[in-house]
């Protein structure tokens, strides 16, 4: 089970795949430039700060030169003075440099996540329907601070770094170049091993970042499904495929570690030796007249400085591919298209009647065979459409062309002879309040889940769309009514329950167009009476289409559609089906068993219950006149 | 959308019972004693290597000081008495030096990493082990991205303490040690006056440490509350995009994002005020030494020499410290990501199994509530009086309004909670004198809401047995009737699911749902709605297959539709968290209540046309 539930996922590496890696790294590094300011001040004072440092060395020899040795005693407080008052100066400037560095870093992971999010939102249900939510929480967990860092203090030491390297080369090189050349003969190797292990890390990074997110992802499911988990007492096995995983991760990390642990030195090693270089060559120099001691002395020390910026060098230089490796996993999802785009010249659809057509509209979910074939359907305003048939024939698949959640892949769905595909999608959106069959609430207010698609809702308004759907009841028995908090995706509350509060959800947004798709699977028969009842009302000259598997949800429609295998199979009102079509008639005798209901008419009447129940008894006659009806035809 | 974590709360309204930190209550410690040591616990196994990689970090230092010795000699001894073999031996011994150096920073690079990933994955897989400890009752008030990012996130900063952290605090410990002892030695005066600085830096330290202790924790607060807020927009992204509330949302989450991005900053800000603070202390010293020192050497009751060497060891005194400074963030972060950890490793599960549990033998079949009492959150009974007895081999079907507590039985037959008053018994044991596993072990539950993992569909239908062959698989898939579609599919039983089952109707789910029940084998098995979103005929076929399963098991049925449950040996109405009536169809028919009234209702409202 691990192997396939972790196997997928390389398929999302699909679009950024073209980048190099300095192409990968200058597009990290384009998001400081709205935050150019903070990031120029924050190195203005870098070099600032580091130039000032010079000076300290300076001022303490002239104390110790001057002021001990010459005790000079006025001269050593003045400069014991400015030598704390140059570290005060120090001190608010790096202050300021590296919040500023700081806050430009922050930023671009702000930004970033931000414009990950207005991705992910303007994505199509086709991209949620593959994507899973865990390799998204990764990329924003762990691969946005990889940028972040790479933008924020990374960078400022690397910079810090490669200055005081450029510097010390430069003042080496006009000190003795013969010797410089000596000194800098370690540059290419460095420059090759920074190569080749750059080369053979990245794809170790890759995989380690990969592995972190398909954990994620593990982890995300394994809660969501905690019910399954333990209905199966899976516990003990879903421990061992997490550790597998886990274990997993762990092989290529330690592997990673054992390349980096070689490598990170070598870069030290490598300086060092052109260190030996130095003395052993140059000792030769000065014993053969070709240096004087002292500038043998102040190279060494020189190349010693250097040490600390090689080493920083070495580390951060490998974090380049590092972050562009995570660089890489964030453009992805930055560079998904939509299969749903607006298009440029989308037009507002203006307030709806509710007409809907299909014209031959055929459709095929992503990498999947057709599902609807040639499917025609024209609603009136005002009409209340059923949608009736075997579990996967497309009931909801139809109905999700609507709101264009999926576009058709032949024909035109149109909305008042508008084609959705020329209309702005919240515009369209607006104006069709939606059930959809899997009920999601958010962990929020009752009162927050019912005005989700109209925040701006009245409390009156509220009460009435709850009422409608038959929710205001249970919703006051709660302990603080409207403002009782639900569990995430409403775990807090019974199926029906849920159900009536997405009801109401859709009910506030006053829609032209209502789509119920099984939203009442959940509620008993009574209570969706009720809500059918208020529905008659409130839709009153509005559109509707209702997907429903109880007959008795569906019976009231001017129009109902009977789907089988992606096409209609058979259409009309009530009457007319049970004539014309023996699936609806079977699904009707199924449900109702009229013979059944024959023998227990009968001993109704024999036991004379009639009497406290002559309403129903009369139901039951007529129901029985119906049925048999539908089964003589 | 929104909700509030702790003293972050980002959300719209009240907060209520959801909460990312548990309670929040400041525990205001600012080294706790109490998360260190456990976090220390975890390196425990991996002393020898620790130890190791001190030493070598000790070896490293004395090699990186021998260097400069080395060159010294160099220039004093050879270079100056124009010894070229001497001058060979010093550079190769240098060379030697320094592979040294490369060999024990390498290894000792190695040792730290490997240890940190190894507590890393081990706090990891011990978080998520946690986790399916836990009753379903903790998802009801905790959000899931926050527990991820307690899984991924908290621990990876402990791991940066761990790894990093602790070596270079050892160390920089040890080099502090060692310079004040010289110092003391050199000259106690003047050592003891530039120690007068130490209090400051006390001070000092203490002050960051309180205010860094409330920002760090509010970092990683907020860092939760950023994914929790994804997590669960992810979730709801479909609603979100029928509501066109894509602008609200994103709106949303740029407030809790940034509440996380000023946190960092603040919590940052803080170090770059805490780090020039310490640098100025350094220089403080350094101005003490200079100024009574310059002065004495002025008097000449002390030689230039001393001077000097204080001067290079003040600063040596202040680079370790100058480091621990730094270290401090990382120690910040971790520790309030540890506090997070730990909280969730020590919440208790909801509905823990007895010391004296034992495994349950297998199940004969029959299931008794008894007097049963139960409450989701205490004083908000949902189910009162309840007396059910099921005989081995029955199927009690359960029938009744919506939130009326159906679910909420068969919760408690599952033991996914427990009673709050009375008793359930199978084969006449106590549930809670059970190994929670072993009872679910032979049972098989439909839920309500029809899940399904990532991954293949017949990993899915074996969830429950996972050893099951092929043909059982495809066995129950056929009992299912699940058959059909599956087998129309490109790539049949090896389809993957995606996410939660997105690719897949949800009648086709419910009944994956249903095959995965019926390949568990199980001895009792649960059906919630499980047919609600299939159709009619669909149904019939499965509820023949059924008929066939169920002979000698024990089945409670949950649904609407009363076609559904034509064949149930028993049928209990509830209403309000209690049976209300009870009996056979024909009895119930008979007998004219509650049961008569459903039934006419779904039959009536469907024919009188
Ligand atoms: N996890 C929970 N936490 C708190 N209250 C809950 C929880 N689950 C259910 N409830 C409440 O308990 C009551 C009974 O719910 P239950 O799920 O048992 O109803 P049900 O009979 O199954 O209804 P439905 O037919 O709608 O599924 C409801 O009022 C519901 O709000
Ligand atoms: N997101 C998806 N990606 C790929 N295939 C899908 C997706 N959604 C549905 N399908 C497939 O398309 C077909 C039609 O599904 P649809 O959801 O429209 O059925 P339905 O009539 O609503 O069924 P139900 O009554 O079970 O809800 C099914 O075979 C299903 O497996
Ligand atoms: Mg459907
Ligand atoms: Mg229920």
């Amino acid at each position: 089970m691990t192997s396939t539930r972790v196997a997928r996922r390389a398929a999302a590496r699909e679009t950024t795949g073209g980048m190099t890696d300095p192409q990968i790294l200058w597009r990290c590094y384009s998001y400081l430039r709205p935050h150019w300011r903070l990031t120029l001040g924050g190195y203005v004072l870098l070099f600032v700060i580091n130039g000032a440092s010079l000076l300290n060395p300076q001022l303490i020899r002239g104390i110790v030169d001057r002021g001990v040795e010459n005790k000079d005693l006025q001269y050593l407080s003045w400069m014991v003075l400015a030598l704390v008052g140059l570290t005060v100066v120090q001190g608010v400037l790096g202050y300021f440099q590296g919040k500023w560095i700081e806050q430009a870093s922050q930023n671009v992971a702000y930004d970033l996540r931000n414009q990950i999010y207005k991705k992910v939102s303007s994505l199509s249900f086709s991209y949620h329907d593959r994507t899973e939510a865990g390799q998204l929480l990764a990329r924003v967990m762990h691969d946005v601070d990889r940028l972040r860092f790479l933008d924020g203090r990374a960078s400022m030491r690397l910079i810090e770094g490669a200055v005081m390297f450029v510097s010390t080369v430069i003042v080496v090189t006009y000190m003795n170049p013969k010797l410089a050349v000596l000194a800098l003969l370690s540059m290419p190797i460095l420059t090759l091993q920074a190569y080749y292990y750059s080369k053979r890390m990245r794809p170790v990074w890759m995989s380690l970042r990969d592995k972190i997110s398909t954990m994620t992802s593990w982890v995300e499911q394994n809660l969501r499904g905690a019910r399954v988990v333990k209905g199966f007492a899976q516990e003990s096995a879903e421990i061992r495929r997490f550790a597998d995983q886990n274990e997993d991760w762990l092989q290529v990390s330690v592997d990673s570690a054992r390349v980096r642990a070689i490598n990170d030195p070598l870069v030290v090693l490598i300086t060092n030796i052109s260190t030996i270089f130095i003395i052993w060559y140059g000792g030769r120099l000065v014993i053969q007249g070709g240096l004087t001691l002292g500038e043998l002395v102040a190279f060494t020390s020189y190349m010693s400085q250097l040490a600390g910026p090689v080493r920083t060098l070495g580390r951060l230089i490998p974090m380049l591919t590092e972050a562009s490796a995570s660089g890489q996993r964030i453009f992805e999802i930055l560079d998904t298209e939509s299969e749903v785009k607006e298009s440029p010249n989308a037009v507002v659809l203006p307030a709806a009647e509710g007409r809907v057509r299909f014209q031959d509209v055929s459709f095929a979910y992503f990498g999947r065979k057709t599902v609807l074939e040639d499917v025609n359907l024209e609603v009136a305003p005002g009409d209340v459409v059923a949608l009736l048939g075997t579990t996967g024939s497309g009931k909801s698949t139809i109905i999700n062309l609507i709101p264009r959640f999926y576009d058709v892949t032949r024909g035109v769905v149109t909305v008042d002879g508008y084609d959705v595909r020329d209309v702005t999608l919240s515009s369209l959106r607006d104006q069709i309040g939606i059930v959809l069959q899997e009920t999601t609430l958010f962990a929020a207010s009752v009162r927050e889940n019912i005005a989700f698609g109209r925040p701006e809702a009245t409390e009156d308004e509220i009460v009435a769309a709850a009422k409608a759907a038959q929710a205001h009841d249970f919703i006051l028995e709660m302990p603080q009514g409207y403002r009782t908090r639900v569990g995430e995706r409403g775990s807090t509350l019974s199926g029906g329950q849920k159900q009536r509060i997405a009801i109401a959800r859709a009910l506030l947004k006053d829609p032209r167009i209502l789509i119920l798709d099984d939203a009442m699977s959940s509620v008993d028969t009574e209570t969706e009476q009720l809500i059918q009842k208020a529905l008659e009302r409130l839709m009153e000259g509005r559109t509707s289409f209702v997907i429903a598997q109880r007959l008795s949800t569906v019976r009231m429609a001017d129009q109902i559609l009977v789907l089988d295998k992606g096409r209609i199979v058979a259409r009309g009102t009530h009457e007319e089906l049970l004539q014309t079509s023996g699936l609806y008639a079977d699904i009707y005798e199924r449900q109702l068993r009229p013979q059944e209901v024959k023998e227990l008419m009968e001993r109704a009447l024999r036991s004379g219950a009639s009497e406290n129940m002559p309403t129903s008894v009369t139901g039951i006659k007529i129901a029985v006149a119906g049925a048999v009806a539908g089964t003589g035809a | 959308m929104s909700f509030s974590i702790g003293t972050t709360s980002v959300g719209r309204g009240p907060g209520g019972i959801l909460h990312g930190l548990g309670d929040d209550e400041d525990k205001g410690r600012v080294w706790d004693a109490h998360v260190v040591s456990r976090m220390l616990a975890y390196v425990k196994p991996y002393r020898a290597s620790m130890v190791t990689a001190f030493v070598l970090t000790v070896i490293s230092a004395a090699l990186g000081l021998a260097v400069p010795y080395l060159i010294k000699i160099a220039i004093d001894q050879h270079i100056v008495n124009r010894d070229l073999v001497g001058l060979d031996l010093i550079a190769l011994a240098t060379l030697v030096a320094f592979v040294g150096l490369y060999a024990s920073s390498a290894i000792q690079q190695y040792l730290l990493s490997l240890t940190g990933q190894r507590v890393l994955g081990e706090m990891r897989s011990q978080l998520v082990g946690h986790l399916q400890d836990l009753h379903l009752g903790y998802h009801d008030t905790h959000i899931i991205g926050v527990t991820i990012s307690r899984v991924f996130s908290d621990v990876g900063v402990i791991n940066d303490l761990l790894s990093q952290g602790l070596i270079t605090l050892a160390s920089d410990v040890l080099t502090l040690i060692g310079i004040v002892v010289i110092m003391l030695l050199m000259d106690p005066r003047l050592a003891l006056l530039t120690f007068t600085v130490v209090p400051l830096m006390v001070v000092a330290t203490m002050i960051f440490a309180r205010h860094a202790k409330v920002a760090f924790r509010e970092t990683r607060a907020t860092n939760a509350s950023v994914v929790g807020d994804l997590a669960e927009d992810l979730a709801g992204m479909r609603v979100i995009q029928a509501f066109a509330q894509e602008g609200t949302e994103q709106e949303h989450f740029e407030e809790v994002n940034r509440a996380n991005r000023d946190a960092n900053v603040r919590a940052m800000t803080l170090s770059f005020i805490f780090m020039p603070t310490v640098q100025f202390l350094g220089t403080l010293a350094t101005a003490v030494v200079l100024f009574f020192g310059g002065r004495a050497v002025a008097s000449e009751a002390l030689t230039l020499g001393v001077i000097v060497a204080f001067l290079s060891y003040v600063t040596r005194f202040f680079q370790p410290i100058r480091e621990l400074s730094q270290l401090y963030t990382t120690m910040q972060q971790a520790m309030a990501g540890g506090e997070r950890v730990l909280e969730l490793l020590d919440t208790r599960p909801g509905v823990p199994d007895r010391s004296s549990a034992v495994e349950m033998p297998a199940i004969r079949g029959r299931v008794e509530l008894r007097d049963v009492g139960f409450a989701y959150r205490s004083a908000e009974p949902v189910l009162r009086d309840v007396n059910l007895t099921i005989e081995p081999g029955e199927t009690v079907a359960l029938v009744g309004p919506t939130g009326a507590g159906k679910t909420s039985i068969s919760n408690l037959i599952a033991r996914f909670y427990d009673v709050t008053e009375g008793a359930v018994l199978v084969d006449g044991i106590d549930v809670r004198d059970v190994a929670q596993r072993s009872l679910r072990r032979q049972m098989g539950i439909v839920p309500q809401d029809p899940y399904l993992f990532s991954g293949t569909i017949a990993d899915n239908i074996r969830f429950g047995e996972p050893e099951a062959s092929d043909e059982a698989v495809r066995e129950a898939a056929r009992m299912a009737n699940a058959d059909e579609f599956i087998e129309r599919l490109s790539d049949g039983y090896e389809t993957q699911i995606q996410e939660g089952g997105a690719n897949f109707s949800v009648g086709q789910r419910q009944l994956l749902c249903i095959a995965r029940a019926v390949l568990a084998d199980p001895r009792i098995l649960i059906l919630d709605e499980a047919t609600s979103s299939v159709d009619t005929m669909t149904e019939v076929l499965i509820q023949d297959a059924l008929d066939r399963l169920l002979a000698g098991r024990t089945a409670v049925v949950i649904a609407h539709r009363l076609s559904t449950i034509r064949n149930a040996d028993q049928i209990c109405v509830i209403d309000d968290g209690r049976i209300v009536e009870q009996g056979t169809h024909e009895e119930l028919l008979a007998r004219g209540g509650v049961y008569r009234e459903l039934y006419e209702r779904q039959f009536v409202s469907a024919s009188a046309v």
